[in-house]
């Protein structure tokens, strides 16, 4: 019970976040819903690159090791590789998907 | 003035993260939103390292290891940018659920380090804990980036053929039994049951359980239904970017996050629509149970005829109306532009020529647009599955490359198989129908398709690329 109360507290403490939360998931229906089939595969790479946005939380992780707690640098250090690898290759690949079409419309 | 500069850098990322996604979906804005996003995410990241404070022994700190980020910053930046600019447009799929995998694994990390300090906290201070909603938020986030990390990675040894197919017997209530330990696993963590070094075996018992999770959960799954999975981990990783989000206060995480989150569910149910089957019809796995089911052998006897390639050409050489209907094997053999060069031959003996693009057919919704696209085909002959339809009894050649479920009529006339509803490209409304396939082995799907056996169809046996390079040559002399 006691845990349910707590849990409960942060709900109300985080009230504006999952406020947030909730506009952000209408937000992403309303914006996704009319999407030609040609571009499923770009919005799923583009969305993808997006996610990768949880390297702030590497970043933070990283940023807050003390300097001799080799176990969180060395995890931390592994941790914003990989989100930069969402990110940027995500970018970089939908950049990469989309260019074809654009050179269609120019010709 | 740090902090209010910082949050409204986040506030930017989170509006540049919306019109991103917004502009991502029409086909004239779409590049450009894609950029207006990674600028978002570049202001964002950079105002972190740099504005982020944070408070310990009652003092606000700036982050620090500052060097070791920038490293991996650039490690992560050359490695994504090569692999990225390197990999063949056939290839994509797998590479979208490779990246997906590492921002799972990134979830899953940070998890794990917010996790080991607080437990060395509660080891060494037993009166200290960090609050039940924290621990919730963490434990979430390392399971749903662990399942994601864990299931992209067979998603991406599925779609490249490192992993074959493979149904595990129980297999179902395996998951169902591993699902419901992690559930109960994750309950004991956050209610805090037992002392803190206890927990610490509970969490990463979890941890391992939903890496078995994921493999598992995508293992039978087949390859056709293979972008639905990709989509669907795809926003299992928002959600845990957006735990994170929770995690920190961090609102541009939480905003990006849930965005893909229910952007990403939406997704899987639009390309679930498209094949017309449900996504618990999908994840259940209907296709892995009817691969020995009666209904495609029953029919598998029949006889087929094969055309030769110089019939082909003369058939379609005198035909006022082809359409092309693209499916993975015209990926595989990266047989694009040598497609689009048959097309432009034709064209200049005054055959129309059309594509006729399934939704789902490839690996992944919209694979064969960014595919032909590349070739520099142009747009406006890419026809979508009803216009194609539509036009299909005007056609007097329909040349499938490579595809096989996608204009199954099984799809349409036999309850029995594990297609039945899905729309197909009714291929047999065209006069002439001309397969060209390696070999008759079934489909992705794994059955049988009687399409092959009709009267109308003829079968030109090989590799897409060679086939059409010596369609091509052939036509050249007609």
């Amino acid at each position: 019970m006691d845990a349910l109360k707590q849990i409960a507290i942060m709900f109300l403490q985080n009230y504006h976040l999952v406020t947030v939360v909730i506009l952000s998931i209408f937000l992403g229906i309303e914006v996704i819903s009319r999407v030609p089939s040609v571009l499923h595969t770009p919005l799923m790479s583009g969305a993808n690159a997006i996610h990768g946005v949880v390297i702030i939380g590497a970043i933070i992780v990283m940023g807050k090791a003390a300097t001799d707690d080799y176990l969180s640098l060395i995890l931390g250090f592994l941790a914003v590789i990989l989100g930069t690898l969402n990110v940027v290759g995500g970018f970089v690949v939908t950049d990469r998907m989309l260019e074809m079409f654009s050179k269609k419309k120019k010709k | 003035m740090q902090h209010l500069i910082l949050q409204l850098s986040y506030l930017i990322g989170s509006i540049t993260f919306i019109m991103g996604l917004k502009m991502l979906s029409h086909p004239d804005t779409a590049r450009k939103g894609n950029m207006v996003a990674a600028v978002g995410m570049g202001l964002s990241i950079f105002t972190t390292i740099f504005l982020y404070r944070y408070h310990e022994n009652g003092q606000m700190h700036n982050l620090h290891n500052l060097v070791w980020i920038f490293i991996a910053l650039a490690i992560g930046t050359v490695v994504g940018t090569m692999a990225a600019k390197k990999v063949q447009m056939t290839a994509m799929p797998e590479m979208v659920s490779l990246f997906n995998g590492m921002g799972g694994a990134c979830a899953m990390l940070i998890s794990m380090i917010e996790y080991h300090h607080m437990s060395l906290e509660m080891v060494a201070n037993s009166s200290y804990h960090p609050g039940t909603g924290i621990m919730l938020v963490i434990v979430l986030g390392m399971m749903i980036g662990t399942v994601s990390f864990a299931g992209s990675i067979i998603a991406w040894g599925k779609l490249n053929g490192r992993i074959k197919d493979r149904t595990i017997p129980g297999g179902q209530a395996l998951n169902f039994l591993m699902f419901g330990g992690i559930i109960i696993l994750a309950i004991m963590v956050v209610g805090g049951f037992g002392d803190a070094a206890s927990q610490g075996y509970l969490f990463y018992g979890i941890a391992g359980i939903a890496a078995l999770y994921g493999i598992l959960f995508v293992m039978p799954i087949g390859g056709a239904d293979m972008p639905v999975v990709i989509s669907l981990l795809n926003s299992f990783t928002g959600c845990a970017a957006a735990f994170g989000g929770f995690l920190y206060g961090n609102p541009v995480m939480l905003t990006g996050g849930i965005l893909v989150g229910s952007a990403g569910t939406i997704l899987t149910i639009l390309m679930c629509t498209a094949m017309n089957r449900s996504l618990k019809n999908v994840l259940i796995g209907s296709f892995g149970g009817a691969k020995a089911g009666p209904a495609g052998e029953a029919k598998a006897a029949g006889n087929y005829k094969e055309i030769s390639l110089s019939d082909s050409a003369v058939i379609m050489a005198y035909a006022q109306k082809v359409m092309i209907i693209p499916g993975y094997g015209l990926a595989v053999a990266q047989a694009q532009h040598i497609c689009h060069e048959l097309e432009k031959v034709l064209e200049e003996k005054g055959v129309a020529v059309s594509y006729g693009i399934h939704p789902v057919a490839g690996r992944m919704p919209g694979h064969m647009n960014v595919l032909l696209a590349e070739a520099d085909v142009p747009y406006e002959k890419l026809l979508e599955m009803e216009d194609a339809n539509d036009q299909m009894s005007t056609t007097n050649v329909v040349l499938i490359l490579g595809a096989n479920d996608v204009v199954n009529p099984a799809a349409k006339d036999d309850p029995a198989s594990p297609i039945y509803g899905m729309p197909i490209l009714e291929v047999e409304k065209a006069e002439h129908v001309i397969v060209n396939k390696r070999s008759m082995k079934p489909g992705y799907a794994g059955i049988e398709n009687d399409l092959f056996y009709k009267p109308k169809t003829s079968m030109l046996f090989g590799d897409a690329k060679k086939v059409l390079q010596d369609l091509v040559s052939e036509l050249k002399n007609v």
